[in-house]
């Protein structure tokens, strides 16, 4: 051979006398199990980095040397392998292997959690000797000890594959666990009092190889022979992840992760992975109710639905449509959501938006679209968004690892530190509402303009704060889409369904109709009937004082819901709607990919999907939306909403799901500006969501709703000197004639004249503080 | 239970200007930790967490492999006893009962006054000169019960205090190299991150 021969590109070896192709720096074990032979395994997982732990994946190789064993998760492919999975060495080899990892097991397999969907107990089935040389006394450990709120570790089930402590040190940054006196010790251990409350603790409970690892959501609450399945997508937040819903005995036990290229990677969040609790909870809405004598009363459907027609109808005549408004959608299906904007159409109501006034405009989904994997294949993500680890946590995850792989760069620019910030190539902070001018000034900068040339550009735009204009962000985003035309948005909304809802119709029909607008309209007395769908502007809509004084002058709220939620406690009807797990429909994430979501329980009571309850009413009002089956309308939907129309095959949206269409991306015109700088004595307002809050679905999940922490008002280490306040101390947040008290929080994450306060926590309600009407959010702080 | 004093957080930022990783300067900040309060205190092992940007946890998981590294405190003198196959075979389990008893601890207790601990070891690789002991890793050959008596005498009384110092001390004469020195062979970070 010489030197200019091109490298090959594809190597060819024999596996149990297949041959196979495979790529130069694959795995043998992959390219093993590609033709069909299975290698017994423990901590390979496809998704880390191998290690050679468990030492249970040899097989016997022959290569110019003659025949050797080789540990085949560690053992690159080379021409010309002649590799057997089961030759007589290969096969003693195993057995000796899973022979001295039973050597310590407890074998307490029938009150195991994992006994029946083991890897250690299907392996040694089908790979072990059958029997064991060891008489002598297994090693004992005290079990099992909690490491987490959600998690149990039990040491004497553990084969130390490292696949759990890979996982939080290698996928999800989080290295709280790890392997303590090692040697003939060696055990998975946190640090003394400092739990492994990692985020994304729940992944390692799913690949934990043996039931060493569980989680309080699941504990002996099933026997996998009992678990029915399907799979389905999480609608939490707006990744998307695709998962698969386990039930027993018609009840949801567990979540775990699907792994989908484009999207999840096989991983979840804890919230997305824990919250199925809520489904089940007791406190769910499960018949309709009518208020009689200032309370909420078990009806009929046929006596709610009449009621709720009359109000409607009522209004409608003498008022006309836009004395009607619709708030909701995005808790709900695609289809859910188009039912919905059916109705809002045949009644002419265009007062209707599925976004909270958190939300984006929605042109943001016009403009030129990446996706996740492409955001994740860019050389440059210049993020404009909130904590993604805190919203949406496996984009975080996606994020993470292009970071560290060093792919990508990321350019973040944010008035705090995020879970990001430490694998950004450069991390800026700026004061609420001077992000558009803190962009540009990046864009002149010599060494991010030669960044940006490097290749594809992608801005990750969210609402990074709620106390804040969305249009700072939309003017910086625009700012760089003038200076890199080819630069693409990933438009990371919130609540898992805004995209599709949006899509649907569930989206302002003329301007000035969007939340704040139809809140504002109904305290001005303007609009008489509120329907909420899968809404709670009381606890959601950032502007406290303009929802507070909606709800004290509206008329008639009619509620579609599955918990009696603080909004819903003001509603004269309240229709009770199927939860997540109990009905059929498809979905869209961040990104635009639409995927199903599955029916796996029969529904709470007597709840019906949200699309269904649109249809009813709709008969109720004398109209006929044509809709009545779920087929039908899923047809209805995907013909007449050209965005949809790749989702129309129902096998399309199985899986990987697929993209929506996209029309011609729009351009941003405005010129950038930024607000008024603050006056020297005043603090500017960062408000932002965390991972668990009051949310109803964290709330009623008991694993989780402890997870939520008090309020405070986090402030950066020079401007608490400045004003001689101490850590924990009580100060008063004051602005636009509105105050809370809540402790103080030593935070460095924190710009300089900047005060972060988290969203929904326990304590003093921020949002008393916010006026949507209002750019962004001076404050003025004092100790007392 | 104590963080780092400011004189050890200079050493340790000057040890780990030496690596070209952080991390690898793990090893030698714990043994300053060590040095400084005879044991690898808590709240140590969270401040060189800090110093090397990695977590606690992390920390802890390589610190625990070394048996030379303790965790809660130990004597002022830490005496290992070499209970293998050559010592024992010329009595060492009598010296070791018999230390159990002149201390009134049992072997892995530490005595009341904070002066004494006693740890029954693995072969020290003195076997020629068998039965052997260590206090704070300094020899002792052939011992005896009456030389193990004599031996913690002169602890208490003071005398052996220049040749053993307590427990955790580290050597008295730091290696120190010039800037230019230390840093050679060393990549830079981007060079590192390149691979
Ligand atoms: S706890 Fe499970 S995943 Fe972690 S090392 Fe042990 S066997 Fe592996
Ligand atoms: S990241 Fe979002 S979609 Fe994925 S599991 Fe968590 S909540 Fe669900
Ligand atoms: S799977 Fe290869 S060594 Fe564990
Ligand atoms: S056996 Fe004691 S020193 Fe070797």
């Amino acid at each position: 051979m010489t030197d200019t021969a091109a490298p090959k590109t594809t190597v060819s070896l024999t596996v149990d006398g297949r041959s196979v192709e495979a790529t130069p720096g694959d795995l043998l074990i992959t390219a093993c199990e590609r033709s069909g032979s299975f290698v017994p395994h423990f901590c390979y997982h496809p998704r880390m980095s191998p290690v050679g732990m468990c030492r249970q994946c040899i097989v016997e190789v022959e290569g110019p040397r003659g025949k050797s064993l080789v540990v085949s998760c560690m053992t690159p492919v080379a021409d010309g392998q002649v590799v057997s999975t089961t030759s007589e060495p290969a096969k003693r080899a195993q057995e000796g292997v899973l022979e001295l990892l039973l050597a310590n097991h407890p074998l307490d397999c029938p009150v195991c959690d994992k006994g029946g969907e083991c890897p250690l107990q299907d392996q040694a089935f089908s790979h072990g000797p059958g029997e064991s040389r060891y008489v002598e006394e297994k090693r004992h450990y005290e079990k099992p000890i909690p490491i987490s709120d959600l998690v149990f570790l039990d040491r004497e089930r553990c084969i130390l594959c490292d696949r759990c402590t890979r996982f939080a040190g290698e996928v999800a940054g989080d290295p709280l666990i790890s392997f303590t006196s090692r040697g003939n010790n060696t055990q998975v251990m946190t640090f003394p009092d400092e739990p492994f409350s990692s985020y994304f603790s729940g992944n390692t409970v799913q690949i934990c190889p043996v039931g060493a690892l569980t989680s309080s959501a699941y504990r002996f609450k099933a026997r996998p022979w009992d678990l029915e399945q399907v799979e389905s997508t999480c609608t939490t937040c707006s990744v998307g992840c695709r998962t698969v819903v386990q039930s027993s005995r018609d009840e949801l036990v567990r979540y775990q992760g699907v792994d989908v290229e484009s999207v999840n990677w096989g991983w979840l969040c804890d919230r997305g992975r824990f919250n199925f609790e809520s489904v089940n909870s007791r406190n769910r809405v499960h018949s309709p109710l009518m208020r009689k004598d200032g309370t909420l009363v078990e009806t009929t459907w046929s006596t709610a639905l009449d009621a709720a027609g009359r109000i409607l109808r009522t209004v409608l005549n003498d008022k006309g449509p836009d004395a009607v408004s619709i708030i909701g959608g995005a808790r709900g299906t695609n289809e859910d959501a188009f039912a919905w904007a059916q109705l809002a159409d045949s009644l002419g109501v265009t007062a209707r938006d599925a976004q909270l006034g958190d939300g984006l405009p929605a042109e943001v989904f016009a403009l030129p679209q990446a996706t996740i994997a492409e955001a994740c294949a860019s050389p440059t993500v210049i993020l404009l968004a909130p904590d993604l680890k805190e919203e949406l946590p496996v984009l975080y995850l996606r994020l993470r690892d292009a970071a560290e792989k060093r792919t990508t760069r990321i350019i973040e620019v944010s008035p705090r530190a995020t879970g990001l910030s430490r694998y950004a190539w450069k991390s800026v902070r700026h004061d609420p509402g001077d992000q558009p001018r803190v962009v540009s000034e990046l864009l002149s900068d010599r060494d991010v303009v030669d960044q940006l040339s490097r290749g594809n550009v992608t801005v990750v735009m969210g609402r990074g704060n709620l106390a804040e204009s969305p249009e700072f962000t939309l003017l910086a985003t625009g700012a760089v889409l003038a200076a890199v035309p080819t630069a693409r948005v990933l438009p990371v909304v919130r609540r898992g369904n805004v995209r599709g809802a949006v899509t649907a119709g569930m989206t302002p029909q003329r301007p000035d109709a969007d939340t704040n607008a139809i809140l504002s309209s109904i305290a001005a007395g303007k609009v008489e009937c509120l329907v909420l769908v899968g809404a709670d502007p009381l606890s959601d809509v950032p502007d406290a004082d303009l929802v507070r004084r909606a709800f004290a002058s509206v008329k008639h709220v009619i509620a579609v819901d599955t918990f009696v939620t603080e909004s819903v406690r003001h509603a004269e009807v309240v229709l009770p709607a199927s939860a997540y797990g109990e009905k059929v429909g498809t979905t869209t994430n961040c990104e635009g990919r639409v995927s199903d979501v599955a029916q796996k329980i029969t529904t709470a009571g007597t709840a019906r999907p949200d699309w269904m309850i649109a249809a009813e009413l709709a008969l109720e009002l004398g109209v006929d939306l044509g809709i009545s089956s779920y087929p039908e309308l899923r047809d209805t939907m995907t013909s007449s909403i050209a965005a949809f129309a790749p989702a129309a095959d129902a096998k399309a949206v199985r899986g990987e799901g697929v993209l929506m269409a996209q029309s011609a991306p729009i351009r941003i015109t405005a010129t950038p500006r930024s607000a008024a700088p603050r006056l020297t004595h005043q603090f500017r307002l960062h408000v932002s969501r965390v991972m668990y809050d009051r949310a109803v679905a964290t709330n009623e999940s008991p694993s989780l709703a402890p997870l939520a922490r008090e309020a405070a008002v986090h402030m950066n280490s020079g401007d608490a000197q400045r004003l001689g306040v101490r850590d924990g101390a009580s100060v008063r947040l004051s602005s636009n004639g509105s105050a809370v008290v809540l402790p103080l929080a030593i935070d460095d994450a924190v710009a300089r004249g900047v005060v972060s306060v988290p969203f929904n926590q326990h304590g003093s309600d921020i949002r008393q503080l916010i006026r949507h009407d209002v750019a962004v959010t001076d404050v003025v702080v004092e100790v007392i | 239970m104590s963080r780092l004093s400011e004189e050890r957080v200079a050493t340790a930022k000057e040890i780990i200007g030496r690596f070209p990783r952080r991390k690898s300067a793990l090893i030698p900040l714990l043994h300053l930790a060590q040095e400084q309060d005879g044991y690898v205190a808590q709240d140590a092992m969270v401040h060189i967490a800090e110093l090397l940007d990695l977590a606690p946890a992390e920390v802890y998981g390589t610190a625990s492999f070394y048996e030379m590294f303790k965790f809660h405190p130990v004597g002022k003198y830490c005496i290992n006893i070499c209970t293998n196959i050559s010592c024992q075979l010329v009595g060492a389990w009598n010296l070791l009962h018999h230390a159990e008893e002149r201390l009134g601890i049992k072997s892995g207790g530490t005595t009341q006054d904070g002066l004494f601990t006693i740890e029954d070891v693995e072969c020290i690789a003195a076997c020629t000169e068998a039965p052997a002991l260590q206090v704070n890793y300094r020899y002792r050959y052939k011992v005896t019960p009456e030389s193990f008596d004599a031996l913690i005498n002169d602890l208490e009384s003071g005398k052996l205090t220049g040749e053993v110092p307590p427990h955790g001390t580290l050597a008295s004469v730091r290696q120190t190299t010039t800037a230019a020195w230390s840093n050679r062979g060393v990549e830079e970070q981007a060079q590192v991150d390149a691979r």
